[in-house]
């Protein structure tokens, strides 16, 4: 299991390397640079804000001092389009993705789960083809399309819901509700899948032989296992949820991180960019990082292949 | 099948709707307990709350760092400048920090005195004094703090060459045979960087700008250097001498200009500029002349420190009507009284909330919702909805800026003036805004909005004949013969949407087919700067209340020119109005270059911006104004006026 971990986390840093290298090529590739605006400045005053943000060094120095300050300074650099440092947007930000991200796994989980499971036992039934056709629904109608029509039909109407805004702890009912609708679509039909797969062993015609209740049979025996995909998409998509979503942020007034992904690479701002994208990137890696831990505890046959590797 | 038995499923059911029923009971729970409050603006105009939407998180509250709208609505609350607008009457100036103002000479009004009030003080108590204006400009022209709005300065004598670091030139000129005439000799010399030489290299970075170290490399290496055949080997061995010794001295080039603003007390500022502007008040107004507090901003840091603390929630010290009381990032910041202000006793309101919201249609409905008491603006396809519910919120006013669109005068066919009119002469501007736009725009006359004595220009027109005529006579009949042409636009649905209002126009009236070429926002500011487009949309909002705002651009070296025009006459009469003092005379003239910058067109003039926005009825003293800068102190809040009338 040590080895196997050491093995991950080595992995995961390769891949926030690579991720750096991309993105960091990518920002410089962008036409334009931070301060272009649409009124023009003096090449002296571009050559003083080149100075002042290290971009008037040599290409390979500005891609070696980055990584540098984080670790040494545990610096993430200035943004250019928000006049704060990096570190202190994500400091002031991310609180309120995983709060929102946190509530929208929590409502992904909680109906998505039960809805899979509910499909994947009355199978083929009005049951089974009404719910995945409400999570076929879920996996495609975009959120910029739920989010207007629950402010317009819901929140305008229920007293005490606000069409957007972020400080009162029903304030994240309907972010969730939009961030967290796609995630339980999803669930439900891996769910539902990895239940169906496991219903289907041997082992559980065994413990049906046996005698056991249908409801021990699912709960006790096949659940465990039928989970396994939902977990392995759980990681990934934890971090993806946590991490905020632009659309939901800018539709429902919330100060959370997604906007800065998109606004970073339109406003040019490439310290922010590097920032929020290396953040992403560690989320990414932790979370698969414990997905895959959680799939061995939940899987036996990976928990063996892990201690004999 | 492997069916649960029926109890189970059952069971499950009951489990099932328990749990809804347990959700809804939180929601409804949670709905209780808010319901005691009512809506947030009912609430707000009791407490004498402003909640205003500002589109975007501020890139900070620093007025030398800061260019843009959305920051100088709140810099407006928490600072002062020497003079204040008036709340309903454009280009009137009242007592700000200054009690009194006027020119030393009438006739020329190039130097002005302002007379500060006595009582003059900082939100922290200390007082405020004409060296906090000397301080501010010098800081705001500082070099190392790279803002980018330093050129509002460049009217007092000598901020320029400080702010552009001009060290040749201001060495040069202590010089006893120093003239004019040797120095334009010189102008071709990368004096500052040149963007065009290799990257890296000495050209690039400029003469100006080289360390003493790089100077006394340059100093055994002169090829390390490109100089123009202008440039004597005499001459480019003292320069770079004189760069040298000055570079190693360690001193600022501070010491070596004569800074036109000056304090002869404590309580009185003079201004010299470098010609005559009767409008040197107007221009007050921006808040790159705001005073900025010298003992808070050096308790921070340096005079060139960019990034400190002196903004933030608790230490920033102010001079304006209202103090900064919570800024929580990305969700709000709100001003509130400040009891030191001196005209506390006519502030109307109890402090100000600005909302960030980047999202139009968000902002729409939050105000729908009864969650602020002004938008930003309003999304074009809500106008009509806000018309019909909200009849009595509904704002348009003129707003000063106007719409065009730039053409390439370097690539054909626009290096023919008759092209370019007859592109203009086929655009039909006032079908444009009532099918596309619906913003209420008004058909653009001329370039300078119509504004006080102004003449406003009325030659650009509707003229299909005339158009068709004029390119047949370009030699392009019909369209024929013309060149692929591309029209530059953004990536935003409403630039696409006028985009093809225009293309069909073209099509319809003249038989050119255009493309459109959309592109994401800094792509394509990026591709208007390098001059890689034909035709390209654009616009410009006036700084400050005079003409010159949107003339001067067209200038030959102007940074936001971009299209490759110039003209010898237009430059001349601009250079003439600069040196008048008297305004009617000077307007004629400004007048005479706006004519025969239009009769060469070009741009082709579209439309005349407006702002439309939501207020709502309990928003009193609000009126409307041409630069939209509503002077907070002048706003009250009524409680329950909707539906009444004024």
């Amino acid at each position: 299991m040590f080895r196997f971990l050491i093995g991950r986390l080595l992995q995961g840093l390769l891949v926030l390397f690579a991720l750096y290298t991309i993105t960091f090529f990518l920002a410089k590739a962008m036409p334009g640079e931070p301060f272009t605006s649409e009124k023009n400045v003096s090449a002296e005053t571009k050559a003083n804000i080149r100075k002042l943000y290290g971009l008037d060094r040599p290409i390979w120095e500005q891609y070696y001092v980055y990584p540098k300050n984080i670790i040494t300074e545990g610096s993430f650099g200035v943004s250019t389009s928000k006049g704060r440092s990096v570190g202190d947007i994500i400091a002031q930000s991310f609180p309120n993705s995983l709060l929102l991200g946190l509530c929208a796994l929590g409502f992904a989980v909680g109906i998505g789960v039960p809805i899979g499971v509910l499909s994947a036992v009355r199978r083929n039934s009005w049951v089974d083809w009404s719910c995945m056709a409400v999570a076929m629904v879920g996996i495609c109608v975009p959120s910029f399309t739920i989010g207007p029509l629950l402010q317009i039909y819901f929140a305008a109407h229920v007293p005490g819901l606000k069409v957007a805004g972020w400080g009162n702890p029903q304030d994240v009912l309907l972010p969730a509700f939009t961030l967290g609708l796609v995630a339980a679509a999803y669930l439900a039909r891996l769910t539902r899948g990895g239940i169906l797969e496991v219903l289907s062993q041997d082992f559980v015609r065994t413990a049906r032989a046996k005698g056991l209740s249908p409801a021990k049979v699912i709960i006790k025996h096949s659940l465990r296992g039928g989970l396994i995909p939902a977990v392995a998409y759980l990681g990934p998509a934890f971090a993806a949820l946590i991490s905020g979503s632009f659309i939901v942020e800018t539709i429902f007034q919330v100060p959370g991180m997604g906007q800065h992904f998109v606004n970073a690479a339109t406003t040019r701002d490439e310290f922010l960019l590097l920032g929020v994208s290396l953040f992403f990137g560690f989320l990414i890696v932790v979370m698969n990082l414990l997905a895959d831990i959680l799939t061995g505890l939940l899987d036996p046959r990976v928990r063996i292949a892990g201690q004999s590797d | 099948m492997q069916a649960l038995s029926v109890l189970e499923i059952l069971r499950a059911q009951k489990k099932l709707r328990n749990s809804v029923r347990g959700l809804l009971g939180v929601i409804f729970c949670l709905s209780i307990w808010s319901c005691e409050a009512t809506s947030s603006v009912e609430e707000a105009s009791r407490d004498g709350i402003l909640i205003m939407g500002n589109t975007a998180e501020p890139k900070g509250l620093d007025p030398h760092i800061v260019s843009g709208v959305l920051e100088s609505n709140i810099i407006r609350a928490l600072f002062e400048g020497l003079v204040g607008a008036h709340p309903s009457k454009d280009g009137v100036a009242l007592p700000g920090v200054s009690e009194k103002w006027y020119p030393t000479n009438e006739e020329r009004p190039d130097e002005w005195v302002f007379e500060l009030r006595k009582d003059a003080q900082w939100s922290d108590g200390a007082p405020l004094t004409a060296d906090d204006f000397l301080f501010s400009f010098r800081r705001l022209l500082t070099p190392a703090l790279a803002s980018d709005y330093s050129f509002m300065l460049y009217y007092i004598r000598d901020a320029e060459p400080y702010h552009k670091s001009q060290r040749s030139y201001l060495l040069s000129r202590g010089d006893a045979n120093f003239t004019d005439e040797w120095w334009a000799s010189l102008k071709e010399v990368d004096f500052g960087p040149n963007e065009e030489a290799e990257e890296g290299s000495f050209n690039f970075k400029g003469l100006d700008f080289l360390t003493a170290e790089e100077l006394k490399k340059l100093r055994a290496k002169p090829e390390l250097f490109a100089w123009p055949e202008t440039a004597l080997a005499k001459t480019r061995t003292k320069l770079v001498a004189q760069n040298l010794s000055f570079a190693e001295s360690k001193r600022d080039l501070w010491d070596l200009i004569e800074f036109g603003a000056t304090a002869p007390d404590k309580h009185t500022l003079k201004v010299k500029l470098n010609s005559p502007i009767p409008f040197l008040p107007e221009i007050t107004k921006h808040y790159t002349w705001y005073p900025v507090p010298k003992h808070a901003v050096l308790k921070h840091g340096k005079i060139g420190d960019r990034f400190t603390d002196w903004t933030k929630p608790g230490n920033l010290v102010g001079n304006g009507p209202f103090s900064l009381k919570s800024w929580r990032f990305n969700d709000h910041i709100e001003v509130t009284r400040n009891p030191r202000y001196w005209d506390k006793d006519n502030v109307g309101l109890n402090g100000i909330r600005y909302l960030p919201i980047a999202n139009l249609y968000t902002e729409d409905r939050m105000y729908y919702d009864g969650q602020m008491h002004v938008t930003y603006t309003i999304a074009s396809e809500l106008i009509e909805y806000s018309r019909k519910n909200y009849p009595e919120h509904v704002r348009n006013e003129l707003y000063l800026g106007t719409y065009f669109i730039r053409t390439n005068v370097t690539h054909e066919p626009f290096t023919d003036p008759r092209v370019r009119l007859a592109f203009s002469l086929s655009l039909n501007q006032k079908s444009l805004i009532d099918n596309v736009l619906k913003g209420g725009q008004k058909p653009a006359g001329g370039l300078v909005p119509p504004f006080g004595e102004y003449p406003a220009s009325d030659v650009v027109t509707f003229d299909p004949e005339r158009a068709r005529k004029l390119l047949a006579e370009a030699g392009f009949p019909g369209g024929k013969g013309l060149p692929d042409i591309e029209f530059l636009t953004t990536d935003k649905e409403s630039s696409k949407a006028t985009a093809e209002a225009l293309q069909a126009m073209w099509k319809e009236h003249l038989g050119a087919t255009i493309k459109i070429k959309q592109m994401e926002w800094t792509s394509y500011i990026t591709s208007m700067f390098d001059k890689d487009y034909d035709l390209a949309a654009g616009g410009w909002i006036g700084d400050y209340l005079d003409p010159l705002t949107f003339l001067d651009m067209w200038m030959k070296d102007a940074g936001n020119n971009r299209t490759g025009w110039h003209s010898e006459e237009f430059q001349k009469i601009l250079g003439e109005a600069a040196e008048t003092g008297d305004p009617t005379s000077r307007y004629t003239l400004l007048s005479k270059a706006e004519a025969l910058f239009l009769k060469e067109r070009p741009i082709l003039p579209v439309y005349w911006y407006t702002r439309n926005y939501l207020l709502h009825p309990d928003v009193k003293g609000w009126h409307p104004l041409i630069l939209d800068n509503h002077p907070y102190k002048f706003l009250r809040l009524e409680p329950g006026s909707e539906g009444k009338k004024d």
